[in-house]
């Protein structure tokens, strides 16, 4: 080793790869992988979480968007619509004659009214609403394509079925513990429960004949069996003669009154078809048979179809969900954008600039800048809180309305802008400013001309980005009550209540009819479309303006 | 001066020393354009010039040369109050332009801009097309009302800046999408088209290479025949090449100024000696 360092000698040459330093690229090599695997896990899991919201909202979001209708053929009585004055005409009694007309084994009133259940609740209003746009109709046979209720669609896609489970889980786990007890028999084609059946002299009277209330003989003999047991359910294990066994067997023989007697009792009808290895089905509870019946008629005979829902986005709000739509909640959040945009991005941009560009740096400026970055972390619902008692409360402003909505949401974005625009105005290089100022540009020229300009693509992509979060506000709103019921998009305005896409699907999530269900998972998918669809402009936006230097 | 510029070798290490009374004739045809008086700038608390007093002499180029940090850039910055807008930047002393104070409360900024043009060390034309470049500056100062106007600025500042030939098809196009040499002599006619009167130049050719050097070098020739040129320059030999005059700063003190041969060949000082022989800097 000496040898070597010693001037003139070339140094003995090291090996490349020696085993220590080979370890220590291999642990390298190891760590680098290491630290890739826990970024590709990481993506993975939020991609995957994404994936299943997707999915879910999909799964339960697509029947929304076919409604089931049925092609009624209706007659225009001209003795229940006056030609002059359409609107006044009694287009209820329309609709369920045109629909009974169909089945004239319907005869009651009561029968009537049953079928008409068929059909959305507002078929009056569809039926009057075409009437009025074609008075010519009246007198004549028209067919229409009239939306069925909220069950009947249901029931048509599938999503609730015709018959449903007569027996819970636990009245087959009941019958299941007593089966392996050995208590159930069957006998001649029947099952049969083999109870010792103690014969309570408190409630039989010996007679004769003997008298008395059997069916609780029968019931607390079974309850005997399943004493953990405190559901009344219990007892629809028996069958209605079940108490007749007992009866029979007590008048053969009275001797047994206050002993204990093992007596077959027979099983009501689904515990039949349960001890037989089958599935006891009952028809669905929210039909009538003649309902269904009805329902299948129409079907067989081609007139019930589903198509694709346009209603979901021209409909306004309704308490049917067969008639409810977003086009209401669509244009509240339109009106309400238009008026946050208004006031978040001028004032945001203004406020950027005289803090970028002009402010002194001094206390006052250096709490502004402090108290901005805190308000993009204040919770939203206490701008709405703010909005109740500032701008509804102090200043008497209409409530429910895109006017306040957009007002609060300003607040909520303009954090978002102001910071946004101030990073853009920091990244314009100095150059540019020098380059203007050396011509001889004024502050504002300088600003206005040059700096603004290069600056707008980002200023643009953090607005819509504070405009997306606005979309998706649902806290504030609910404060200052922008989720009113709209049924009707005509009478709307910057100044008149609304509601929101996420306060709309607030309220449907809130619903109990099984067709907002999906219709909650519809608007959710239609919320996240414009979503995408806003982030897409910003995107396009930042590579339309983007320059280079 | 040379009229053949192209023929110029483009690395020289000295100017050849002219003749001792040719030179000081022309300092005589040269009047006064701008002088410094006993000028201090302060950034903050720290002091970055002490006490510079300069004439800068009409239709020639003045060298500032000095090692980095030296406060030749801040005292170009001064003549046309760049340094305005750098925040806590303190001037005092006096500048004058043809007599007047620049500094005075009457003085607007912007004014002062347009008859002191600036080039900066790195090209940074608008990023917008060639004409609006040019034709920028005129039309905020309102020299230029009709489109015409604008046409003409834009091609006479094109043709003084030696650009035009080259750029003349395509007048819309980006002046970020010139090569760099070309986009420092936009610079240049961007900052000619205000109808200046003093060019003050930072450093503006460190960012280019030979070739395009020499071709701002020899448009300086050209353009002192007009202007009143003040070059910021880190090379020797620019300043050899191109100046007239040459003004050594030092630690914020401006140590001697005198003509480039006296300079490069005789200097008074022993800083400035030992500064363009190389020993330092």
């Amino acid at each position: 080793m000496s040898e070597a360092q010693t001037i003139g000698r070339r140094r003995p040459a090291r090996e490349l790869a020696s085993l220590e330093s080979n370890r220590r690229v291999r642990a390298r090599y190891a760590a680098d992988r290491r630290l890739q695997a826990y970024g590709i896990i990481a993506i993975g899991l939020a991609i995957g979480l994404l994936g299943i919201l997707l999915a879910s909202l999909i799964a339960t979001g697509y029947p929304a968007f076919t409604q089931t209708k049925v092609n009624l053929e209706i007659y225009v009585d001209p003795a229940k619509v006056d030609p002059k004055d359409p609107a006044q005409g009694n287009f209820r009694a329309i609709v369920r004659d045109a629909l009974v007309s169909n089945f004239p084994e319907a005869t009651t009133d009561k029968q009537k009214t049953d079928l008409t259940k068929i059909l959305t609740s507002d078929a009056s209003y569809i039926v009057r609403d075409y009437v009025v746009r074609h008075p010519e109709t009246v007198g004549q046979r028209v067919t229409l394509p009239i939306a069925v209720s909220d069950p009947f669609d249901q029931l048509y896609k599938g999503v609730i079925p015709k018959e449903v489970d007569a027996l819970s889980w636990s009245q087959v786990e009941w019958f299941e513990r007593l089966q392996n007890r050995g208590v159930v028999v069957a006998e001649g084609g029947r099952t049969n429960l083999k109870l010792d059946v103690y014969v309570d002299p408190a409630r039989i009277e010996s007679g004769p004949p003997p008298t008395g209330d059997f069916a609780a003989v029968a019931r607390d003999s079974l309850q005997a069996y399943l004493p953990d047991v405190h559901d009344t359910l219990l007892f629809t294990m028996l069958a209605d003669n079940a108490p007749d066994a007992i009866k029979q067997r007590l008048e053969a023989d009275p001797s047994l009154i206050g002993k204990t007697v093992s007596i077959a009792l027979p099983v009501s009808e689904p515990f039949e078809v349960l001890a037989k290895g089958g599935t006891p089905k009952v028809p669905n509870p929210r039909f009538t048979a003649a309902q269904i019946a009805a329902f299948d008629a129409l079907a067989a005979r081609g007139l019930v179809h589903a198509t694709f829902n346009w209603e979901l986005f021209f409909n306004a709000d309704s308490r049917f969900p067969e008639r409810a739509g977003l086009a209401g909640a669509i244009m509240g959040t339109f009106y309400m954008l238009i008026v946050c945009f208004a006031l978040s991005f001028p004032i945001g941009i203004a406020a950027a600039v005289y803090l970028e560009e002009f402010a002194p740096k001094n206390r006052l400026t250096d709490l502004i800048e402090v108290n901005i970055n805190n308000l993009a972390a204040v919770p939203s619902v206490v701008f709405g809180l703010l909005g109740l008692a500032v701008f509804l409360g102090f200043f008497g402003l209409p409530r429910s309305t895109p006017l306040v909505g957009g007002m609060v949401l300003s607040l909520v974005t303009l954090p978002t802008i102001i910071i946004a625009t101030r990073a853009a105005l920091k990244a314009v290089p100095p150059s540019i400013r020098e380059a203007a100022l050396g011509v001889g540009a004024s502050k504002h020229q300088v600003m206005l001309h040059h700096v603004l300009p290069l600056a707008m693509p980002g200023i643009l992509t953090g607005t819509i980005i504070g405009m997306a979060h606005a979309l998706g506000e649902t806290a504030p709103l609910l404060l200052i009550g922008m989720n009113a019921f709209i049924p009707s998009v005509e009478s709307m305005g910057v100044l008149e209540p609304a509601t929101t896409l996420p306060t709309q699907i607030f309220s449907w999530a809130d619903s109990p009819e099984r067709g907002f269900v999906s219709r909650t998972s519809a608007a959710i998918l239609v919320l996240l479309g414009f979503l995408v669809v806003m982030n897409m402009v910003a995107i396009v936006l930042r590579h339309r303006f983007e320059r280079k230097w | 001066m040379e009229t053949n510029v192209e023929a110029r070798p483009v690395i020289k290490v000295q100017a050849p020393a002219p003749v001792r009374d040719e030179m000081a004739q022309a300092a005589e045809q040269h009047e006064i354009k701008m002088t410094a008086r006993d000028v201090n700038v302060y950034y903050g608390d720290k002091q970055a010039l002490f006490d510079v007093s300069l004439d800068i002499l009409d239709r020639s180029v003045t060298a500032l040369i000095g090692p980095s940090g030296c406060g030749k850039s801040t005292f170009l910055r001064c003549l046309d109050r760049m340094n305005d807008v750098i925040e806590g930047c303190r001037v005092t002393g006096s500048i004058t332009l043809d007599g007047q104070d620049v500094y005075a409360p009457q003085v607007d900024p912007v004014q002062l801009r347009a008859r002191v043009g600036m080039v900066f060390q790195k090209p940074n034309p608008f990023p917008k097309s060639i004409f609006e470049n040019v034709a920028y500056g005129p039309r905020i100062h309102g020299l230029i009302k009709t489109k015409a106007d604008a046409e003409e600025v834009v091609v006479n500042s094109l043709t003084k800046a030696g650009l035009f030939e080259e750029v003349k098809d395509r007048l819309q196009e980006s002046g970020t999408g010139l090569s760099g040499g070309q986009q420092q002599r936009l610079c240049i006619a961007r900052a000619i088209s205000v109808n200046p009167e003093v060019i003050l130049m930072d450093e503006p050719c460190s960012a280019l290479d030979p070739i395009a050097t020499a071709r701002i070098e020899s448009l300086m020739d050209e353009l002192k025949e007009n202007y009143c040129i003040v070059i910021v320059t880190h090379s020797m030999q620019q300043a050899a090449r191109v100046s007239q005059r040459t003004a050594f700063f030092h630690l914020g003190k401006l140590v001697e100024v005198d003509e480039t041969a006296k300079i490069f060949t005789n200097p008074t000082d022993v800083r400035t000696q030992d500064y363009v022989t190389g020993r330092f800097g």
